[in-house]
């Protein structure tokens, strides 16, 4: 009895029943590619949440006002507002609120001096115009964030420009209408042709187009492409007006100095703003390192969740192989006498089912990679599923696993059954 | 006698069912030696113990106390792997409900013992369909048994059981489900395995079919109380020596 002829008996009695192998292997293949898909969903999203907390820039610090009345600018980039109850410097007391001041551009004076802050290395004052329409010879587009700010802005909030040049800090002097645009506002208003140098007209005021930004994707809550970067006078001359910022953008001489330059940056405002003791800050500070590590360790739980919901319904799955072989083995209880009658020696009636195990599990595994590997291809519920090669491995190792262990057991009882006790089993 | 051992050789061989105040004592001590050639029919009264004997013979079940040689080899010290291999060379066993297994060609099934005897595919093939033909189902073979008569099935329940040449053929009432016509069809083969020198043991209830062996044993209460002759062991079996004679 060769093990190809093993094989055969399994396949024939497989074949045998089509419909119940054909369930069972559905269960397997569900929870195969429910493990691999889910993994790859959360590895996805935390890849993606990553990506957009490094587009805040490296180092960087991003100072908002901490209530609702005290700002006026409306406050800052989307990412701030969504994850700004999530992590990182948030300041909290609990003592009695000094009546709140806005953030200035003589606060962002007082943080670049480095006498005060020595860890600070750029300090770019923020204000962000929202829903300005922007208008070229009849193409017309609503830019969701016209951003007034210094030169500094782009490499602390990473972005850099691609076409054309920045703007420089002569132009925020001398409040220049220049702008520099994202990707999406460049193609909404000029399509093919080359925007630098060309004058659009945002709410009734001209702006030379000096740059086009790098691209940098949808980030799932807004289009970080579809911006508009002008010096700061500039803005508030003709937007904005000149009141409170709407953040300061402080970038850290290095990595290491991030923290120190949180704590300088808490202590000048805190003295600006005359906050002692148990006050009540009226500012918040995002840092971004340790956002990074906040969001990273909850997507971390996130994916791991994900793949134990997945990995109880392969568990499922394999319980309805060993249901199924019992089911067989009790069924064919019969049939195994016979063939011990004939002279099936043991090992062949326990390579049969063994493999009929065996085979349905790692049909049902390989289906559900195959699934799986297609299903990843699609954008789900707004995430690029990441697979994650080793989650396939290991489902596919489980499945198989699951189905020698649990076909094992049925398998045992079917071989060591005595002939006789077999062919008078009813 | 040729003088070499018998094709069966038992020895006060007892087989208890249960324990205690409830035990059924199917068999009661039987000796029983077979020849090579022979022709042996087991009558008795139902519950008399000859199914039990018939699966001791057969290797299906064991005995409670003592003996069993088969072709000269004490079966009863046998592992299990070892009887398998007993079950598959030596044995052919027929039972009165055919046991075919269900959704395989008759082909497929006259060929499994081989299967399992590790013979390959071609000559497999090849001696399966022979079996078929001298069991006149040559233009069956690719038919499941729900395909077949009661009849058929027991004619490929025999080419199963003569396909691996055994030296001992088992048929416990082979033509107890069977019409007369049917049931002629079957002894009919047996007695011509009978003529080429198969040694055959078979139960029956019924004369008729007694009538084609060349010894008729007798058994009550699990013990032989008849065993009587009727033709020799080297010649033809009854039926046929009437013809030709
Ligand atoms: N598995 C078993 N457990 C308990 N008792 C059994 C078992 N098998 C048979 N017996 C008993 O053993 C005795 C002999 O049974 P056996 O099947 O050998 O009879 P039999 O001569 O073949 O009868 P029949 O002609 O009806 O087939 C009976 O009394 C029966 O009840
Ligand atoms: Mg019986």
């Amino acid at each position: 009895m060769n093990p190809f002829e093993v094989l055969r008996f399994a396949l024939r009695g497989l074949a045998a029943n089509k419909l119940r192998s054909t369930l069972t292997t559905l269960g397997i293949l569900i929870g195969v590619a429910a493990v691999i898909l889910l993994v790859a969903v959360g590895q996805g999203s935390s890849q993606q949440i990553q990506q957009n907390i490094q587009r805040l820039g490296a180092n960087s610090l991003t100072i908002s006002p901490s209530t609702s009345g005290g700002g006026g600018g409306g406050g800052g980039g989307g990412f701030a507002r969504a994850f700004g109850g999530g992590g990182g410097g948030r300041q909290q007391g609990s003592g009695p609120r000094t009546q709140a001041k806005a953030l200035t551009v003589e606060d962002a004076r007082a943080l670049a001096d480095p006498s005060g802050a020595p860890s600070v290395k750029s300090v770019s004052p923020v204000v962000t115009a929202q829903s300005q329409t922007a208008t070229y010879e009849g193409a017309s587009h609503t830019i969701p964030q016209l951003v007034g700010t210094y030169p500094s802005y782009f490499e602390t909030s990473n972005k850099p420009v691609v076409k054309g040049t920045y703007f420089y800090n002569d132009d925020v002097i001398a409040a220049r209408k220049v702008v520099v645009i994202g990707n999406t506002v460049a193609e909404d208003l000029f399509g093919t042709v080359d925007p630098v140098g060309k004058q659009i007209v945002v709410s009734g005021v001209p702006f030379t187009v000096v740059g086009v930004l790098k691209e940098a994707g949808s980030s799932g809550f807004q289009d970080a492409d579809d911006v508009a970067i002008a010096p700061l006078p500039a803005v508030q001359q003709s937007l904005t007006g000149f009141g409170a910022l709407g953040q300061i953008l402080v970038q850290a001489k290095s990595a290491e100095a991030v923290d120190s330059a949180q704590a300088e940056v808490t202590d000048i405002l805190n003295q600006r703003h005359g906050i002692t003791g148990t006050a009540t800050a009226d500012f918040r500070i995002l840092n971004q390192a340790t956002l990074q590590e906040t969001v990273s360790a909850a997507t971390g739980t996130f994916t791991v969740l994900l793949g134990a919901v997945a990995a109880i319904s392969l568990l499922v799955g394999g319980i309805g192989i060993t249901n199924i072989m019992l089911v067989t083995v009790t069924e064919r209880t019969r049939e195994i006498g016979i063939r011990k009658a004939i002279g099936a020696p043991r090992g062949a009636i326990l390579g049969q089912f063994l493999v009929e195990a065996t085979v349905l599990s790692l049909v049902g595994g390989l289906l559900g990679v195959l699934i799986a590997v297609i299903g990843a291809q699609f954008t789900i519920a707004g995430v690029k599923p990441v697979l994650v090669p080793l989650s396939i491995v290991l489902a596919l190792a489980v499945s198989v696993a699951i189905g020698l262990f649990f076909g094992s057991y049925p398998a045992n009882r079917a071989a060591k059954l005595r002939p006789i006790e077999a062919l008078r089993f009813e | 006698m040729t003088g070499q051992a018998p094709v069966l050789d038992i020895r006060a061989v007892a087989k208890v069912y249960g324990e205690g105040e409830t035990a059924v004592h199917a068999l009661r001590g039987v000796s029983l030696r077979v020849e090579q050639g022979d022709y042996v029919a087991i009558m008795g009264a139902s519950g008399s113990g000859k199914s039990t004997l018939m699966n001791i013979i057969g290797c299906l079940d064991v005995p409670s106390s003592g003996s069993y040689l088969l072709d000269g080899t004490n079966v009863g010290v046998l592992d299990e792997v070892r009887l398998a291999i007993v079950r598959n060379r030596k044995i052919g066993f027929v039972f009165q409900s055919f046991n075919l297994i269900p959704r395989m060609s008759a082909l497929a099934n006259v060929e499994l013992p081989l299967a399992y005897g590790g013979v390959k595919a071609a000559e497999r093939r090849k001696r399966a369909l022979a079996a078929l033909d001298q069991v006149g189902l040559a233009q069956r073979v690719g038919h499941q048994p729900n395909e077949l008569s009661g009849g058929q099935q027991q004619r490929v329940a025999l080419a199963r059981a003569l396909v691996t040449a055994p030296t001992l053929l088992l048929a416990d009432e082979p033509t107890g489900a069977l019409d007369s016509k049917s049931s002629d069809d079957v002894m009919r083969i047996f007695d011509g395995l009978s003529a080429d020198g198969r040694t055959i043991v078979l139960i029956t209830h019924e004369d008729d079919v007694a009538a084609h062996a060349k010894r008729v044993i007798r058994l009550m209460d699990g013990q032989v109380v008849e065993d009587v002759r009727r033709s020799p062991v080297g010649g033809l079996p009854p039926r046929l020596a009437e013809v030709t004679t």
